[in-house]
């Protein structure tokens, strides 16, 4: 197994090779090598958009070796928290990734001008991207598909212009349908004047045993498509989830003012399938295909003329720029969809901040002065498709204060109490209960999927469960996760790869490790995160939860605000912290 | 080097439909009948180079899927239509792709000089030199086949 680390500096336009076997051993790979990186790589108290940040992408040791092992991380320094930046992208990058022989690509500097990465197993060039640099994110992809080699095993990731201006959740898009979406790397990329990145390679990888390891490929295999383990990903997708937490009363609707929303029927799973879907996708190496299209026809003339657009949804951004915005149908939220991401911004984060602004503008914290004359309000998704457009190009204080993120706007115009975010992240879709909220609060990149808390919820939500059971849970996941996303497999596919099938996994492969050194190398990578959390300045007391999550009823009913405080209380004894 | 499995028998899961034992001869082709339903997994090139070569590899893959188009345009799937008067094998200067008398074309690695004649003459694209410049050439194991989870890919008995 190749166990290198490219490093890339932008300013100096030059790239070098270093082999890291000692990293790797003790890291394993993905998130693991990526936090490390990230914490030796940079020094305290860094500004997230200066030269000196690095953008690290790490895959794991069964990337491309084993089915739904499909992610790459990507770990930098968030310019949307300050602290920890960690987002997943599916696609082909993995593969391409092990085919070139990179394990990891650290990127630092910033570029003269527009530039964009090109690698081709060892030939590393930086390629001139002045005449893409502000064009959406799609048409740069067909662009540089003319321009590349590598058809079939190439993977293109690329900002669109959320990204150029530093939006700061801009996103990443990577091969059509897939994104870095969280925490801002698009505008990270655009700090440094990265347009794109293409990787491919030839590379080989030659397993130790390979009668062994076709054993461990049809096993994993087998139990990913001929068992009911992942159901949910062959049929509807995420989807499904818009009726089953409607009627929850878990599903934010019109900023978490509701929690279920009566017209959930129109913008459900099965309307989507039912009336759009036209195909779906599956990332490499991913038998599933859960990547669902849909096409959005729409007429812009009355003698039967009609723009075609191919957009792929899921649950997060039905929730985020759907129910959360109160829009009553799928072709709103498809359009919305479809400006995130010609625009390239992050579905969840835009949707929130969306969501504030509206009720910003009903109680008068701003006025149409700020928003440009338009008039944003639930459903109205030809002004929410024009805030996105301003948001992008700033054109006032407001909109380039909402480019910033919803907390950092309510602490500009007040509306705290409803600016959706959980230490400055803007909020997924679920509200299931206090799981959800600690969860996302204590998990390390603020994300609804660091522990699955919403999970949790549901759970207790059958059988009763005290907060004590949901704090040990939360921290299970926390540490579990921790060394899945080592093996930077599809969290969807959690249920096929036990820790069992982990450690046969990754025997295939030459590498041993038992169930204890598993679990050590969880609680480690979850201790090295926090580390550089505390470093980069973050402090779990510090941060407000918006008092709108105890005002909605949830899937648990009311939430009070001392089960959370006593959640927290106990997550922090259990961590081992005063 | 690894071990280079090739397979006389179709891979189990891809079998053809039973036949007549006292019919006309026949062969095994893969067919790619529904193409249209291609996810884009790329399950079907781990499983070419997983089981024949014994490696993980796109490029020793004698199967391709691609894209035309982009990822948001459609996949097409390559693979060696088992010609009855197949051109690679014609094109080959030393004998190294030989036609059998049913019509299978089998690659004789020793007589291989890398020239690249069999590349060229397949107009679809289905032999490629892979990693060691040999021509990757399909068998129609089927093995493809039974790692395909959308029913693209079909073996059928055609005579020979």
């Amino acid at each position: 197994m190749l166990r290198k680390v490219l490093y890339v500096d932008l300013s100096k336009q030059e790239s070098y090779v270093q082999d890291s076997h000692d990293l790797f051993e003790e890291w394993m790979g993905g998130t693991g090598v990526g936090i490390r990186l990230l914490s030796e790589e940079s020094s305290a108290g860094m500004e997230p958009l200066s030269p000196e940040a690095p953008i690290i992408f790490s895959i794991g040791p069964l990337n491309a070796l084993f089915p739904v092992a499909t992610k790459t991380v990507a770990t930098f320094k968030s310019p949307l928290t300050g602290e920890l930046g960690e987002s997943y992208a599916g696609g082909r990058l993995h593969l391409a990734m092990r085919f070139a022989g990179h394990e990891a690509i650290l990127i630092r500097g910033r570029a003269e001008r527009p530039c964009y990465i090109s690698i081709n197993d060892g030939d590393v060039r930086i390629k001139d991207a002045t005449s893409i640099w502000g064009i959406d994110a799609q048409t740069t992809g067909m662009i540089l598909r003319e321009h590349e080699p590598g058809v079939g095993r190439r993977s293109i990731i690329r900002i669109g212009p959320g990204g150029e201006r530093m939006v700061r959740y801009a996103g990443v898009v990577v091969d059509t349908y897939r994104h870095f979406g969280r925490l801002g790397l698009g505008a990270v990329f655009g700090s440094k004047n990265l347009k794109a990145l293409v990787i491919s390679g030839t590379e080989h990888v030659e397993v130790p045993d390979i009668k062994k390891y076709r054993e461990v490929y049809n096993r994993l295999y087998d139990t990913t498509v001929k068992t009911d383990v992942m159901a949910k990903y062959h049929d509807l997708g995420t989807s499904v989830n818009i009726n089953v937490l409607n009627w929850l009363k878990g599903l934010p609707t019109k900023n978490f003012q509701l929690s279920s929303f009566p017209e959930a029927e129109k913008i459900s799973g099965e309307m989507f399938a039912d009336q759009y879907l036209i195909r779906r996708m599956s990332c490499a190496g991913c038998p599933i295909g859960c990547v669902h299209i849909a096409s959005l026809k729409t007429a812009f003339s009355p003698h039967h003329e009609f723009e075609v657009r191919k957009v792929s949804y899921d649950f997060e951004p039905i929730y985020s720029l759907g129910s959360n915005l109160g829009i009553t149908s799928a072709e709103g939220v498809l359009q919305l969809i479809d400006s995130c991401e010609r625009l390239g911004l992050d579905v969840m984060s835009s949707g929130v901040v969306l969501s504030w602004a509206t009720e910003a503008l009903e109680k008068k914290l701003i006025t149409p002065e700020e928003t440009l004359g338009l008039d944003l309000k639930w459903d109205d998704v030809a002004s929410y498709a024009a805030a996105l457009e301003n948001i992008v190009r700033a054109p006032n204080e407001f909109y380039s204060v909402l480019a910033r993120g919803a907390d950092y706007a309510s602490h500009r115009y007040g509306g705290r109490d409803f600016a959706m975010a959980l230490a400055k992240n803007e909020v997924s879709g679920y509200h299931t209960g206090p799981s959800s909220i600690i969860g996302q609060l204590v998990g390390v990149r603020h994300s609804h999927l660091d522990n699955a808390g919403y999970s949790i919820d549901q759970k207790a939500a059958k059988k009763p469960m005290d907060p004590e059971t949901m704090v040990e849970a939360i921290i299970k996941e926390d540490d579990s996760r921790g060394v899945f996303n080592c093996l930077v497999g599809c969290l969807f596919a959690r249920g096929v790869y036990t820790e069992e099938n982990i450690i046969d996994a990754l025997d295939a492969v030459g590498i041993s490790r038992s169930h204890e050194d598993l679990e050590a190398l969880g609680r480690k990578i979850f201790d090295e995160k926090y580390r550089y959390k505390a470093r980069e300045g973050f402090d779990l007391t510090k941060f407000k939860i918006p008092e709108r999550f105890y005002q909605t009823e949830s899937t648990l009913g009311m939430i009070s605000p001392e089960t959370v405080q006593e959640m927290l209380r106990l997550y922090r004894k259990k961590r081992g912290w005063s | 080097m690894p071990e280079t499995a090739i397979l006389d028998q179709p891979v189990s899961g891809a079998k053809p439909k039973e036949t007549d034992p006292h019919g006309p001869k026949k062969r095994r082709r893969l067919k790619v009948a529904h193409p249209e339903r291609c996810i884009g997994c790329l399950g079907c090139m781990f499983a070419c180079s997983r089981i024949r070569r014994g490696t993980v590899s796109l490029q020793d893959s004698a199967i391709k899927v691609q894209t035309r188009g982009g990822i948001e345009g459609d996949f097409v799937v390559v693979v060696c239509r088992g010609c009855e008067d197949a051109p690679c094998a014609r094109a080959c200067p030393t004998g190294a792709l030989e036609i059998k008398p049913n019509g299978r074309v089998v690659f004789h690695e020793d007589l291989c000089t890398s020239c690249g004649k069999c590349e060229e003459a397949c107009l679809i694209g289905a032999v490629t030199l892979g990693k060691e410049k040999k021509p990757i050439k399909c068998i129609h194991c089927g093995a493809c086949a039974a790692f395909c989870p959308h029913g693209v890919l079909e073996l059928e008995e055609v005579e020979s």
